[in-house]
């Protein structure tokens, strides 16, 4: 029933982006594109929670649209259902923040004609059920996105984001094809049900595999796909930069997640889970790793996303490498730690960056250098913000915490697994996983202090104001939901269970909401447990007692005084430690290593009157040794190749000619 | 009746921590000072510290934001909370089932999350220095005191510090080499931790190798009093884990004889004497490692704890 009304929504959005190209040239019609978005996808959300909670059986629907032979299939099922959720959840709060923030968008005619497009393309890839409509959603996904991430092109550094996205969204549809036309067959049955039905050989599954992870990887921005995403998300207007860190990159695992554990059935051989689990693994302790060398607050936070990615990896590796061992109880608890993460990440990064776009109205800048007190003038953002920083960091009693915590319990079954290789790879990637989560707290430490605390580095970060109502709404309903799913994570897994099953041959996790005090209890009792609501209740109390009685029974009294800094308080703000000097420990430990850092300082002789300097230079091994080959061997081919440009019709003909011929005999040979 | 007991002795445990946290603190730093042939203050000095810290007025600086009046509250009941829910005298009491010992770890990683922040509140260039060094420690610590997690819960099949502590009196157990390494990692992430020599100088004031005292130097009053004896909790907390986990001889289990519980705190008391006594000792025989010797430090904890794990993992029979 709720399909069509679905399908329904995503051509009313497409209405909007039309008009919007009509009247967006008057800027006060921003508060009526939002508006509209607003409406849908609350309703999209309503319907598809609906489904998810009360009916998640899968409905279809066939249109007669696109190839004549094949029609456009749709299909809602429990999984689609789930990234319907978290789709337009992130799609509401960011058009609720657009409201407000719209109003400063420089060029309202680059973004209000995309913004809807985007997030109906978003839609339509989770109801698609055929290869072709799958493609066809994507693309179009990423191209409206490609458009927002242009929004602002006259910054060079802007178009060469756009031009890199470009590139690998090409490449990652490109392998996605390939994938699908494996799966296909000769026959090109490309509806998803025929897919289901037929059985791939197990060399044609595993390079289907293989091109899934490359396709869906370099949209979700796993390492070494993982460049253009540092660069694209934080260029376009920062609700567009939530919707493309918290959302998009979701919309990418869940196309991996359909073609590997739904459209290719039962993995099977043990390496799959290996392969995904050790990407997962390195993904996430690079991406925290690039976080914290960064001091642009919204790159910081492109960074972050490419470590969560990797985290909801690992969850997904393991799940495979369970699955392919028949341990189904375990990948229960697996995938579903992997879901929890996809929701929960969501939620922070759409609630961190839409703060950084509160700060980026406030003062105009990015630069956490530039930055600094801003929790006096703006202490609303500033708890908010916190908020998402505290669940990110994984602290309990915040949502963050709890997927951690789910994935952890899940490489602690992993001792089971037969195969000696993923013996040694579980708990390394578990150390992987632990250090990546405390790296990720100095990160934010670092986030939150640098922008929020101490005092102002600059006059517009001391003349900031605090943000408009509609965006403090949307942050606050964000940060509730944050902290709502830390302390009831039992109801979360509950309504996941259909996923789960649907993924996982019917073997879900057991239900949780009869535990007593709502614990979550994962495997069995003896194993393990934790209640996110006791513990903030304990917190509360304890907190709340020693201030009653400290405040009743001792004292109250306040004095405001100078700093006191040892006996050596500087009035200039520049003595303050900046974000480059907060992660200066941690990148001479791990970045001395991985990025290859050298500091230099260049003392001027005595007497010279210039000031001593200081330098600092990171590589980035990835783009040393991975791309900047690909790209110079591309230059380097094409200069040589550039003759060909000016021959004459009868050396193209001829050209022409001799490329059928050998083409011709291949076919011959190949026979 | 039976549920008001549990409640009783749960909250008895609460107090318990609460009362003997100062004491411990101020134990050490007698056995520290007597070492180091001086008379030194009486164990009691820390409750007298924090009763004259409580009735002070607490001065804030000009730039102090509600954060930084707000955190030591934070991280007084983080660290009230996880203490407390580690065994001391008694194992399996009545919340022991609400927080794991990854939630135990975890809860310290909130405490100091809201530390650094409060270093970095003020914007001084010693609260600076704190929190970045101290975050660098924490990056190396965590990892390496979860890896000893994962080694203690494929032993005991459990991540539940009370199930651990109960297998641990079991005869099953006997003698292994993970457990050593989880031993010798624990200990080092719990030196670190605490803020003690070689990591840290719990001592020193106006040196720049201070780290913990850099981060609390704004505070005063009531504020530092609470941030003075969440640190003392953690001083506890650790060694009533390493008491639960490796010498958990004479813990009463939930449920027994008060005469049960009062040997169970006797022996308690014991532990944690014989703890302080050991720091104490380790204290004044090594000196301080300058701060990049820190990540070598916590390196090898991290190493020692991954290979106990791995020990586990490979010695796993099907």
């Amino acid at each position: 029933m709720s399909l069509p009304l679905l399908l329904g929504l995503p051509v009313i959005l497409l209405a909007v982006g039309i008009h919007a190209v009509t009247t967006s040239r008057r800027s006060h019609r921003s508060h009526w594109i939002y508006g509209a978005t607003l409406i849908v996808c609350v309703i999209a959300l309503g319907l598809a929670l609906a489904s998810l909670l009360m009916d998640p059986t899968p409905a279809t629907l066939t249109l007669p649209l696109g190839l004549p032979w094949l029609g456009a299939h749709f299909r809602l099922d429990a999984l689609a259902a789930f990234f319907l959720v978290v789709v337009n959840l992130g799609g509401a709060v960011a058009s609720l923040f657009a409201l407000g923030y719209g109003q400063h968008e420089s060029a309202p005619g680059r973004v209000l004609p995309f913004f809807p497009a985007f997030l109906a393309g978003m839609n339509l890839v989770l109801l698609a059920d055929d290869a072709f409509t799958f493609l066809f959603a994507w693309e179009f996904m990423s191209l409206s996105s490609w458009a927002l991430v242009m929004a602002h092109h006259q910054e060079p550094a802007n178009s060469r984001a756009g031009y890199l996205y470009l590139v690998m969204a090409c490449f990652g549809t490109l392998a996605l094809l390939l994938a699908f036309g494996l799966l296909a067959g000769s026959d090109g049955a490309y509806d998803f049900a025929a897919i289901r039905a037929g059985q791939a050989t197990p060399g044609l599954a595993a390079l289907a595999l293989v091109l899934a992870l490359i396709g869906a990887g370099s949209k979700a921005g796993l390492v070494p796909l993982h460049v253009w995403l540092p660069l694209a998300h934080p260029a376009a207007p920062s609700h567009v930069s939530a919707l493309m860190s918290g959302v998009m990159t979701k919309v990418a695992v869940y196309g991996f997640v359909r073609i590997v554990f739904d459209l290719l059935g039962e993995p099977v051989a043990w390496w799959w889970g290996g392969l995904v689990l050790a990407l997962g693994g390195v993904t996430a302790v690079l991406g925290v790793l690039y976080a914290l060398m960064q001091h642009d607050l919204k790159r910081l936070l492109a960074y972050h996303t490419v470590e969560n990615i990797g985290i909801i990896f690992i969850g997904l590796g393991l799940a495979l490498a369970f699955q392919a061992n028949q341990m189904y109880t375990s990948a229960a608890l697996a995938l579903t730690a992997a879901l929890f993460h996809i929701l929960n990440h969501s939620l922070f990064k759409s609630l961190l960056f839409l703060g950084a776009g509160a700060v980026l109205t406030a003062t105009g800048e990015r630069d956490m250098e530039r930055l600094g007190g801003l929790i006096h003038p703006m202490p609303w953002t500033a708890l908010a913000f916190l908020l998402g920083a505290a669940a990110i960091s994984a602290l309990p009693p915040l949502n963050g915490f709890v997927s951690e915590w789910l994935t952890f319990q899940a490489i602690l079954l992993s001792p089971e697994l037969p195969q000696w290789l993923l013996k040694f790879l579980a708990p390394a990637v578990g150390a992987l996983l632990a250090l990546s989560a405390a790296l990720a707290a100095a990160c934010f430490v670092k986030a939150f202090g640098i922008t929020f605390l101490g005092r102002p580095r600059s006059p517009a970060a001391a003349q900031a104001q605090e943000t408009d109502r509609y965006s403090l709404w949307a942050l606050f309903i964000l940060a509730g939901l944050c902290l709502l799913a830390g302390i009831l994570p039992g109801l979360v897994v509950d309504s996941l269970a259909p996923v789960v099953g649907l993924l996982n041959g019917s073997a879900r996790l057991v239900t949780q909401h009869d535990q007593p005090w709502l614990t979550l209890v994962p495997v069995a009792d003896v194993k393990s447990s934790y209640n996110g609501l006791l513990v903030l209740l304990f917190m509360a109390f304890s907190g709340a007692v020693a201030a009653f009685l400290i405040h009743r029974l001792a004292s109250s009294a306040v004095r405001r005084g100078p700093a006191w800094d040892c006996g050596f308080p500087e009035a200039s703000p520049t003595t303050q430690y900046t974000a480059g000097s907060f992660a200066q420990p941690i990148r001479r430990v791990f970045g001395s290593v991985v990025f290859q850092a050298r500091e230099r300082v260049m003392m001027p002789p005595p007497g010279d009157l210039r000031p001593a300097r200081f330098e600092v230079k990171l590589r980035d091994p990835i783009w040393e040794h991975g791309y900047a080959p690909i790209a110079n061997a591309v230059v380097a081919a094409s200069s040589r190749f550039n003759y060909l440009q000016y021959l004459t019709i009868r050396h193209y003909l001829s050209l022409v000619f001799g490329a059928l011929v050998i083409l011709l005999l291949g076919m011959a040979l190949w026979r | 009746m039976a549920l008001i007991t549990d409640y009783l002795v749960q909250g008895c445990q609460m107090l318990l921590v609460l009362l003997l946290a100062p004491l411990l603190t101020g134990w050490v730093r007698t056995i520290k000072a007597q070492l180091l042939r001086r008379r030194g203050p009486s164990p009691l000095q820390p409750y007298r510290d924090l009763l004259k810290l409580l009735r002070k007025e607490a001065l804030l600086a000009d730039s102090a934001s509600w954060l930084f009046r707000v955190a030591p509250y934070l991280i007084f009941a983080a660290l009230w909370v996880a203490a407390a829910l580690v065994p001391t005298f008694a194992s399996g009491l009545l919340f022991s089932w609400t927080a794991d010992l990854i939630a135990i770890v975890a809860l310290l990683g909130s405490a100091r999350f809201f530390l650094a922040l409060a270093g970095l509140d003020v914007g001084t260039s010693f609260g600076g220095i704190g929190s970045s060094r101290e975050m660098m420690i924490a990056s190396l610590a965590e990892p390496a005191m979860l890896m000893i997690v994962f080694t203690l819960s494929l032993l005991a099949g459990t991540t539940e510090l009370s199930a651990i502590a109960q297998f641990m009196l079991t005869a099953e157990v006997g003698l292994r080499v993970s457990l050593a390494l989880a031993l010798l990692a624990l200990i080092m992430v719990a030196i670190a931790e605490n803020a003690r020599i070689p990591v840290d100088n719990p001592a020193t004031h106006l040196e720049l190798t201070m780290v913990h005292e850099a981060m609390v130097l704004e505070y005063s009053g009531r504020h530092l009093a609470l941030i003075e004896l969440a640190a003392s909790l953690k001083l506890l907390l650790y060694l009533s884990l390493l008491g639960c986990i490796f010498i958990p001889w004479g813990m009463a289990t939930a449920g027994e004889s008060w005469t049960a519980y009062l040997i169970g705190v006797a022996a308690y008391l014991g532990k944690l004497a014989l703890g302080g006594f050991l720091l104490a000792l380790f204290e004044t025989s090594i000196a301080k490692m300058r701060v990049f010797r820190v990540d070598q430090f916590l390196g090898a904890a991290l190493m020692l704890g991954l290979l106990g794990a791995l020990l586990l993992f490979v010695s796993r029979s099907r």
